[in-house]
């Protein structure tokens, strides 16, 4: 505790959620500095691993664990950090600076850095406790999915995002006699990278077998104790022996009510990555990183969105640890913090031989427009919102995609 | 001396790498990775953002 004779606090940098943000953030405070000691608070019982194998190598490779996906161990964590693994955290405290965990035991912190992530939305209709219903966000979802993704199985995947399609692929790789993409949607991954691309992906998905039932929906579900059939909105009763539910995440931030924090749709942050509170008001010992933060980006707007991209738990931590680093000197954070926070989200995604790479926010865009070859084959598609070109995306040709990336640069920090 | 070493089975040539540690990663003309084995002890922070940015994990780095 604060030891007001010499102002020393023992108590931990608190890092809750044990993942790539949760990681990141950690080995960034240690290269700005912090010595001092940080304990993980995770619900998983896993060491942090990297999750965009689960959709694809790991999903389709027989015996593969958390030994082929788990993140190295730096050696600037190897000292003076504990790992509280297989506990989620109950609820919080930022008066006390106090989490509580699931088994009411105290986590007392000097700063905390949220870290939480999402969680898969679930099936939106009553599975009437049948079996063989699946979601895919952890290392265990993966390993029970594999399981299921026997040869000759059907499979019905409900949404066509990134994760649904890429499940898609694996299983039609893994031979499943017949593989369905349930989705809201005209056209598979429309959101995301915009009509053309996404119907050349449906292309590519039915030149291997996958039918697509757009604009279409669950309307029940049959079997006894495991599901057998999926009855659909348009009336198509499809065989169905896997269902896997992929139609996005919703923000772990439970644990928050009552704390005072704006998590309504994520923690909201300022561009030092500190959690702002519902009255407008910021924490200066409390962050968040990852998936679970929403923030603004001056590449493109003043708009706080949650990102959802594999580079941004990496781009986030580095922030929040050169922050709360400078913070935890009783140094004047405001310099860093008035830079502007301005990460280039980068995504991409592997199906079959299709390697899709993006640069920024696609999604915000009303028009794209292929730019170089063709979709058939390899190509570059830019996206624009207006005439403000906001994101760029290709199937195969990295050396061209990658070379917009000094294209989006922040504006002039105002003065 | 830090030892560099990148499973090039699992490499797709993203470059990701290229724009942490641009002395030791680049890209060649044909899209694909080409990287140096070896690298000074003063490179340990690039290299380590590399590694980290890597979207399938494959470089390894280890210290002599
Ligand atoms: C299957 C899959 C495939 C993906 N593929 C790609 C891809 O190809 N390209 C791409 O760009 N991105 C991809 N992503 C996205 C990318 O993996 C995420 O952006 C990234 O994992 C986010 O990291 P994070 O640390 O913020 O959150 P997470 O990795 O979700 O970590 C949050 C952690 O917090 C824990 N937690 C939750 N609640 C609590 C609590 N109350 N107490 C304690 N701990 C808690 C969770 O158990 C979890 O371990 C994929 C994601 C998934 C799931
Ligand atoms: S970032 Fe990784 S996948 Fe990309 S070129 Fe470098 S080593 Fe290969």
């Amino acid at each position: 505790m604060t030891d007001p004779m010499t102002d020393a606090d023992d108590r931990p940098v608190l890092i809750v959620g044990a993942s790539m943000a949760g990681l990141r953030t950690a080995e960034n405070l240690r290269r700005a500095g912090y010595a001092g000691p940080i304990t993980f608070l995770g619900a998983e019982p896993h060491a942090p691993y990297n999750r965009p194998p689960l959709s694809k190598e790991l999903l389709q490779t027989e015996g593969q664990g958390h030994e082929d996906v788990a993140f190295p161990i730096r050696s600037a964590l190897e000292e003076n950090v504990e790992w509280v693994l297989g506990r989620a955290a109950a609820s919080l405290d930022t008066e006390r600076q106090v989490v509580v965990d699931e088994t009411g035991a105290e986590h007392p912190y000097r700063a905390l850095v949220i870290a939480t992530g999402l969680r898969p939305k679930p099936l939106p209709i009553d599975d009437h406790g049948l079996t063989g219903i699946h979601v895919l966000r952890t290392l265990d979802d993966a390993v029970a999915l594999r399981q299921a993704l026997r040869p000759g199985a059907n499979v019905v995947i409900l949404g066509s995002g990134f994760i649904g399609c890429e499940i898609a692929a694996t299983a039609a790789k893994a031979g499943a006699a017949t593989v369905s993409v349930v989705s809201q949607s005209r056209i598979p991954l429309e959101r995301a990278i915009g009509p053309q691309l996404g119907a050349e992906v449906r292309r590519r998905h039915e030149a291997h077998g996958v039918r697509f039932f757009c604009e279409n929906g669950l309307f029940g579900l049959v079997g006894d104790p495991s599901v057998e059939r999926v009855i659909l909105t348009s009336g198509v009763m499809l065989e169905c022996d896997v269902l896997v539910v992929a139609i996005g995440s919703d923000a772990n931030t439970e644990w928050l009510e009552g704390s005072g924090l704006d998590a309504s749709d994520g923690v909201l942050v300022n561009g030092g990555l500190q959690a702002v509170r519902a009255d407008g008001t910021v924490l200066e010992n409390v962050y968040a990183v990852g998936d679970v933060a929403r923030y603004p980006n001056p590449l493109f707007d003043e708009v706080a969105r949650r990102v959802e991209h594999w580079n941004l738990p990496t781009e986030t931590g580095k922030r929040a640890g050169q922050v709360l680093a400078a913070h935890l000197r009783g140094d004047d954070c405001a310099p860093i913090i008035e830079a502007p926070f301005a990460p280039l989200p980068s995504f991409w995604s592997d199906q079959y031989d299709m390697h899709l790479l993006a640069f920024g926010m696609t999604y915000l865009a009303d028009r794209s427009e292929v730019v170089a070859g063709t979709l058939e084959d390899e190509c570059v598609v830019e996206f624009f919102r207006g005439d403000e070109l906001v994101g760029v995306c290709g199937i195969g040709m990295r050396g061209a995609v990658q070379g917009y990336r000094s294209r989006f640069t922040p504006p002039v920090a105002a003065r | 001396m830090i030892k560099i070493d990148v499973d090039m089975n699992k490499c797709q040539h993203y470059g990701q790498c290229v724009f942490e540690a641009p002395e030791v990663f680049q890209l060649n003309a044909d899209d694909k990775l080409e990287y140096q084995a070896e690298a000074p002890d003063e490179m340990l922070g690039d290299l380590e953002a590399a590694a980290d940015v890597c979207p399938m994990q494959a470089i390894t780095l280890m210290r002599e």
